[in-house]
């Protein structure tokens, strides 16, 4: 069957079981968005600026565990969704990313809108590929989706010229790939396995440190049965949150620079760590040289370039999460570890993190523990970046799994707001709350006119400190509270939301939130809660920069800066 | 901890930016390339890089498993503990009289090293070893005064049974 390059383009997608592109055309792309026409089976949404293309495939791609795709014209377009590829490929997201490209004579003459963008995303992808023949177009696709969900998972982006779009070939959809350098390892080494377990079954201490690995291999019941068959308490990673039932008694929530005080008492004191597709951030570890400084470290791990990178391992683990928990399940023994549960228990109860002050004030704190109150842990939580970000991941209940959708590795603010546009559209039928700084909001509310359009149910949430609140914090805590570039004027939230014809209300007290939130959540359609908050608030526990775990601050905290080193920050 | 010399072959897919890959990554993770060659190899479609890498044991462990992770390279063997032939090529283009001519051969001769061209001022040296060979025979020609030198960078093979 004879195909022009575009209708290529559309049926490898449906062979890949592609229902939504996030996109945005231009020129070049106007013979594929011509032949989209042709295939009702693609939905097609339409952002209001690339970057939200490649957050909205992100959060699609996080929310359902399948392949985001997102559409950038040449140029500008393909440079505007650089952000989101890199934050896609950062967290390890299963991403396509399809460019137009100027016609193939053009290229490298710096001709109207061309941008070498495999260049430009070379050291931000998995893999790139620039198609220099329509007849290439199938065998592209099949690998491009084959790479970016085996293995580690990443973010791939295919340029297409717009001469491959019509011109024409034979089109038959490969049935396998043939990559000969690309063979990840998924199944763990047996003898590494039972080195494992003997440490494991030796453990007085053990903790199972787990991260986004264990959501993307979707080992949530394996994690579940190693923790409860051995006793060991699970901490998860900022992007390990809801792979485990935070209503557990073996859940004891996130460590790393604002994880929770008895949790990185914890790693401090544990003569084991198991860590489970995660990758030693420094945001996770603090101060490596003074990370789980008793322990000894297994080390699980799909991509082998992780072991040893940050952290020293004892028993290093190469493989897919599923699969070496299912093993490890299989050889360890019914343990209980009773005096160490109890003692974690203990400094649970002496250092009580997630306390929120009593009084009037509206605290951020309280907004999202009564979101989560009210969702009942239940819904799924998109968030920005910045403290709103922490107190989501501190004071939100994740109860069920893959829950939590936020930027972790790049820390891009603004992703939020596109990112739950990708998430509702992943997830229709599950309430869906996108948790905004005033900041972050700002740098890509223009997706409100996604949601508008597409009649997304989002419920978003602005938490309305007036600051950029994280970057204000720091310069509170180590800058002597010279605020420069971090007070912010917003606009009126109330008419924005109005402007697109969403519902909204903004809450200034604490006992209004709890019938806001109710009102939003029984709405039926997108909803805009604005909550002016407490501005000044600073996250807490909180480890300083240059600080091991085990350094933690809790609040109050001004009178000991003065005891602490120079943070090298 | 100590800095070690690394060679390493890569077998990569012949496609336009394989060079870019590998480079880009080197210099992203700060690993630093003493040499790098390229050439085709008895295999249509692959191509044969020798990679000379200097670090620290950590940073050769994450050159080897940075490298691996390339889609496009097919095979990557640290060389550096078998059995090799490791060869370079030099041209060094060194300023002559007819006074020190006769000096500069019998130099050339000792280190089996030919002389490809000689002008009125200078001559150009071609020399093949390994790089303490050139390095040597650099350092000798180094008083008559070098005008150029042109190093191809390592190629390096096993012995024996492939790698
Ligand atoms: C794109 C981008 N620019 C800058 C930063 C640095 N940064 C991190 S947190 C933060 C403040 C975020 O402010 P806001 O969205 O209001 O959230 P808050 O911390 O106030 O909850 C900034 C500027 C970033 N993470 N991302
Ligand atoms: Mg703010």
């Amino acid at each position: 069957m004879k195909l022009n390059g575009a209708q290529i383009v559309c049926e490898s997608l449906i062979r890949e079981g592609v229902e939504v592109i996030f996109g945005y055309p231009g020129g070049v792309l106007l013979p594929f968005y011509d032949t989209l026409l042709q295939y009702p089976q693609l939905r097609h949404i339409l952002v209001r600026h690339e970057q939200g293309a490649a957050h909205a495939a992100d959060g699609y791609a996080r929310a359902t565990g399948r392949v985001g795709v997102c559409l950038a014209t040449s140029g500008p377009g393909a440079t505007n969704l650089v952000t989101g590829i890199a934050n896609a490929q950062m967290d390890s997201s299963p991403v396509l990313a399809i460019t137009g490209q100027v016609v193939r004579p053009l290229l490298g003459k710096d001709g109207f809108q061309e941008v070498d963008i495999t260049g430009i995303t070379l050291p931000i992808t998995k893999h790139n590929y620039l198609i220099m023949d329509a007849g290439d177009v199938a065998r592209t696709f099949k690998e491009a989706f084959h790479i970016a969900t085996t293995g580690r998972m990443g973010t791939v982006l295919v340029d297409i010229p717009k001469d491959v779009f019509t011109d024409e070939a034979e089109f038959q959809y490969p049935a396998k790939v043939s990559l000969p350098g690309y063979k990840p390892v998924t199944r763990g080494h047996p003898a590494q396995i039972r080195k494992a377990t003997e440490l494991i079954n030796r453990s007085l201490r053990p903790v199972i440190i787990a991260g986004r690995g264990v959501t993307l291999s979707r080992a949530f019941d394996e994690l579940k049965e190693l923790a409860e068959k051995a006793q060991v308490p699970v901490i998860t990673t900022l992007l390990g949150i809801s792979c485990f039932p935070e209503n557990h008694v073996l859940s004891h929530g996130m460590l790393g620079m604002h994880g929770l005080a008895h949790v990185n008492m914890a790693v401090s004191h544990a003569d084991l760590v198991i860590a489970i597709g995660m990758r030693f951030d420094d945001r996770a570890t603090a101060m490596v040289s003074g990370f789980a400084p008793q322990a000894s470290v297994i080390h699980i791990d799909i991509d082998p370039a992780e072991i040893g990178k940050n952290v020293r391992v004892d028993i290093p683990i190469v493989g897919d999460s599923k699969n070496v928990l299912r093993e490890l399940c299989k050889l360890i023994e019914v343990n209980t570890h009773m005096d160490w549960l109890r003692q974690l228990d203990t400094w649970q109860h002496e250092h009580p993190s997630t306390a929120i002050r009593d009084g009037h004030d509206l605290l951020p704190q309280y907004v999202i523990s009564t979101i989560s109150d009210i969702t009942d842990g239940d819904a799924v939580i998109v968030t920005g970046v910045g403290q709103h970000q922490m107190w989501s991941a501190q004071h939100y209940c994740y109860k069920k799994p893959n829950s939590l959708i936020s930027s972790g590795g790049l820390g891009t603010m603004g992703f939020e707001l596109p990112a739950a546009v990708g998430a509702k559209v992943g997830r229709p039928d599950e309430p869906v709350w996108c948790i905004c700084g005033d900041g972050g909001f700002q740098m890509t509310m223009q997706e409100l006119g996604t949601i508008a359009q597409e009649r997304l149910a989002v419920k978003v949430v602005i938490i309305n400190n007036g600051y950029l609140g994280m970057v204000r914090q720091w310069q509170d805590l180590f800058y002597g509270r010279r605020y420069i570039a971090t007070p912010l004027s917003g606009p009126d939230f109330q008419k924005i939301a109005e402007a697109y014809g969403i519902r909204a209300l903004r809450v200034t007290e604490r006992g209004e939130v709890e019938p806001a939130v109710r009102t939003a959540m029984d709405h039926d359609g997108p909803f805009i809660l604005e909550f002016v908050v407490e501005p000044e608030e600073n996250v807490y526990p909180m480890v300083p920069p240059g600080a091991s775990l085990a350094d933690i601050i809790e609040p109050p905290v001004r009178q000991t800066l003065g005891a602490m080193p120079n943070f090298n920050l | 901890m100590t800095q070690d010399q690394h060679t390493m072959v890569a077998l990569v897919a012949d496609r336009p930016g394989v060079l870019n890959r590998v480079a880009s990554l080197f210099r992203r993770r700060g690993f630093n390339i003493d040499s790098i060659a390229v050439g085709h190899t008895e295999q249509k479609g692959v191509s044969r890089m020798t990679i000379v890498v200097n670090g620290d044991e950590a940073t050769i462990e994450q050159v080897r498993k940075q490298l691996d992770k390339v889609i496009d390279v097919i095979k990557l063997s640290d060389i550096t503990e078998s059995s090799i032939v490791d060869r370079e090529l030099a041209l060094i283009k060194v300023r002559s009289t007819p006074e020190t001519r006769s000096e500069i051969m019998q130099i050339v001769d000792i280190f089996r090293a030919k002389i490809v061209d000689v002008a009125p001022d200078s001559v150009i040296i071609e020399v093949t070893g390994d790089t303490d060979k050139i390095d040597s025979l650099f350092n000798l020609l180094h008083n008559f005064g070098i005008k150029e030198m042109a190093r191809s960078g390592r190629l390096a093979m096993t012995r024996g049974s492939n790698l």
